[in-house]
């Protein structure tokens, strides 16, 4: 199989499977005050620390959590109610709009449940917001700003430093979804000035279903989960232990690979992106054609629809993703290529090929050689559309 | 050969998929997403456009082995169906939206996609037979065949086409998925229209077309017995729901024999009012000869008349050679030649009228 979907999730690193199933062997709650307990808290206290190593971060910034998802609705709910209930005025959420999901959808939820009034920032036509438009909307009414590190679909880097500089002079709290970019581009929580910062485990080499939001000390933050309090009584919940001590491996091996990664990763892509516009010349390159992730590369296809595509490629053995998908598997036009200024054809015709630390040379091969017939298929497939009615 | 099996997340759709696979197809399963908004969770009536029916259609599909994927038409559902459904019921007439569905979705759209992507056929679930020569047929089971909803289909879209369930009864196609393993084995038919959740067609029209107050009138005297919500909730033949408070002068139960959307009238009369003995048709799709004695079915699951059909100048009229009762327009009309190995469909068209040696009825 021909794996190009690394940012839906990228193979467990070898030393973090051994990370987890040694831990998974030892009994102990890391909240009990035996010998077994005090031994399972040292593991998730000394994964803590690993992970603020690498990230620049102090251990008591980092509340271990069940992914991204749960750390973007954290933040962005967590800090808005704690920051409304110091100030009432305070009901306003800034957020970018090519946001993943679990951030776009938990500010539709504050929007429609908790009296939230949202100013969504605009991208432009390579999915980069202006700090000029954050600048704008700042006001002393704002709870929150939340914005990506780097997009998920189309790869592009935020200027994150930049907009969280302007949210710090407003004393507003900045959420940052890092989930694409720990690993693949550096990443300092302390130097980038970000309040909050979400980190997933599957994407970077850890297991799936634990991850992290790094939160700044003095950030409040209202709890999701109630419970036990385990978390610095902002998440509660018995500690997954192996997930933890794993996912923290992952975090520090690809740190400090991650240089190497961008260099090598990020050179594959190049070779991607010129051999597919070499196989299929009006093929549209998505996203920052500088300024991206190393292993992203997004496309649309003219003529063609995405998922037609992905079914032919799969066909062929080849993994990749037309960008999200609701609950029943049905693609919609991405909302991230739609913000970004491209109408619903484009939109439907796009296809994302996303490189990771397995990738090789042989994935770009096996790629353009099956894309030309593809490509056609789909685009007779595209013609069909209005026939026969 | 590639194919590509159109399931439902039904029992019939899996089973035909799981057959096709074993013939030695290369088979791709698709579930259509046909719903703008698909409930989570089947209630009341079943339909086939939850989200439950699609976890279904992928679990059969995992159990076969075979691709799986969910292709969103539900745009083009909404169109050619849906709202043909209610300009159709505005109209005055009764139409079959799962012929409709048959002949714009699945066997249009869905297989013009299918073959451009290099498919060379599609597999459905129906209950019907393709012979040899390539004729369309009735299902060996008589209590579950579907040829009349597949009538509509060209030569070529049966060409086209595959249906692996047409030799079996339904008691074999469950008993088969459950020997395979496929937890729809004892999954319950579904009987109603799709898109019509709660099973309340009147009530469903109601909400898309408002109300629009009209008279019920006598088809004798023209006399005004009574007033309806909208003309669009009757069907011809209907006999309940009238409401009328003041019984026929003979006692009998009276029928609707004809919506008028001109007038907004719904007319109605004693049951020997309803009775027609010529069928007229539009859009006929004819391979048989003309003129030619055969069977013809006026409505779906409805039994068959003896009739001579004659098809000309886009036109199909049928003398039926016993009256009927209760034929609708917008129904189809499929002509039969009864054959022991399963009635042969020589064709059919949509009703748009039909008359009586008393008059137009």
């Amino acid at each position: 199989m021909t794996y190009l979907d690394h940012a839906a999730t990228t193979p467990i690193l070898p030393e973090a499977l051994e990370a987890y199933l040694a831990a998974s062997g030892a009994v102990g709650n890391a909240s009990s005050l035996h010998a077994a307990g005090r031994h399972a808290r040292r593991r998730v206290e000394e994964a803590r620390e690993q992970v603020a190593a690498a990230l620049r971060a102090r251990p008591s910034e980092v509340i271990f959590t069940a992914g991204g998802t749960e750390s973007d609705n954290l933040a962005v709910k967590g800090v808005f109610w704690a920051r409304r209930a110091a100030d009432p005025a305070r009901i306003r959420v800034v957020a970018g709009s090519v946001e993943h999901h679990a951030v776009l959808d938990a500010v539709g939820w504050l929007e429609s449940h908790e009296g939230a009034t949202v100013s969504w920032l605009p991208v432009d036509e390579v999915g980069r917001i202006a700090p000029d438009a954050l600048a704008e909307v700042l006001d002393d009414d704002v709870a929150l700003v939340t914005a990506m590190w780097a997009n998920n679909e189309v790869g592009t880097v935020q200027p994150v430093a930049e907009l969280a500089a302007l949210a710090a002079a407003r004393g507003v709290p900045y959420h940052a979804d890092a989930v694409q970019a720990v690993g693949q581009l550096p990443v300092d929580f302390a130097g980038s000035g970000v309040a909050a910062l979400t980190v997933s485990g599957h994407k970077l080499g850890g297991p799936v279903g634990v991850g992290a939001l790094l939160l700044g000390r003095d950030i409040p933050c209202t709890p999701l989960l109630h419970g036990g309090g385990q978390e610095r009584d902002v998440r509660s919940g018995t500690l997954d232990v192996p997930g933890i001590v794993a996912f923290a491996t992952a975090v520090e091996i690809s740190v400090k690979a991650q240089e190497a990664f961008a260099c090598r990763v990020g050179a594959l892509r190049d070779e991607l992106i010129d051999r597919v516009r070499a196989a299929a010349p009006d093929a549209v390159l998505n996203g920052d054609p500088r300024d991206r992730l190393p292993g992203n590369a997004h496309f649309s296809f003219p003529g063609c629809e995405g998922d037609a595509l992905l079914l032919l490629l799969d066909a062929a053995g080849i993994a990749c993703s037309t960008g999200s998908a609701c609950s029943a598997g049905v693609a919609q036009p991405s909302h991230v290529l739609l913000a970004m200024g491209a109408d619903e054809d484009r939109a439907r015709s796009s296809l994302r090929f996303t490189l990771g630390h397995t990738s090789t040379q042989a994935d770009i091969d096996a790629l353009v050689a099956a894309l030309p017939g593809a490509i056609e298929r789909a685009r007779r497939a595209g013609l069909t559309k209005s026939t026969r009615r | 050969m590639r194919v590509l099996a159109a399931m439902s997340g039904g029992v019939d759709s899996a089973v035909a998929a799981a057959r096709a696979a074993d013939a030695g197809y290369d088979v791709t399963g698709v579930h259509l997403a046909l719903s703008r908004n698909p409930q989570t969770y089947r209630s009341g009536a079943r339909g086939c456009c939850t989200l439950e029916d699609a976890r279904d259609a992928r679990r059969a599909a995992d159990v076969i082995g075979i691709p799986f994927y969910v292709w969103d038409l539900a745009e083009r559902f909404h169109e050619d169906v849906v709202d043909d459904f209610v300009a159709e019921y505005a109209a005055g007439r009764t139409p079959n939206p799962c012929l409709r569905c048959n002949e714009k979705i699945k066997f249009a759209a869905v297989l013009d996609r299918a073959l451009a992507l290099g498919f060379d056929a599609v597999v459905t679930g129906h209950h019907a037979r393709r012979d040899a020569h390539g004729r369309l047929r009735r299902s060996a089971d008589p209590g579950k065949d579907q040829s009349y909803v597949l009538a509509v289909l060209t030569a070529d879209q049966l060409a086209h086409s595959i249906f692996p369930l047409g030799d079996s009864t339904k008691a074999q196609v469950r008993a088969e998925a459950a020997a395979r393993g496929l937890a729809v084995a004892d999954k319950p038919d579904s009987h109603d229209i799709c898109f019509i959740a709660d099973g309340d067609t009147r009530g469903w029209l109601r909400s898309r077309l408002g109300e629009q107050p009209g008279d019920i009138v006598d088809g004798a005297t023209g006399e005004v017995l009574g007033r309806h919500a909208g003309a669009y909730g009757y069907t011809v033949g209907q006999r309940k729901g009238l409401g009328l408070d003041r019984p026929a002068p003979d006692g009998k139960p009276r029928y609707v024999l004809s919506i008028t959307p001109v007038s907004n009238t719904v007319t109605v009369g004693p049951a020997a009012a309803l009775e027609v003995t010529t069928v007229y048709g539009d859009r006929p799709l004819w391979t048989g000869p003309s003129p030619v004695s055969v069977d013809v079915q006026l409505r779906a699951h409805g039994s068959v008349v003896p009739a001579q059909v004659t098809v000309s100048d886009g036109r199909l009229v049928a003398e039926l050679a016993r009256p009927v009762r209760g034929v609708a327009a917008g129904q189809a009309i499929v002509g039969y030649q009864p054959d022991p190995d399963g009635d042969i469909v020589l064709g059919s068209a949509t009703i748009s009228h039909a008359t009586s040696l008393a008059g137009v009825a």
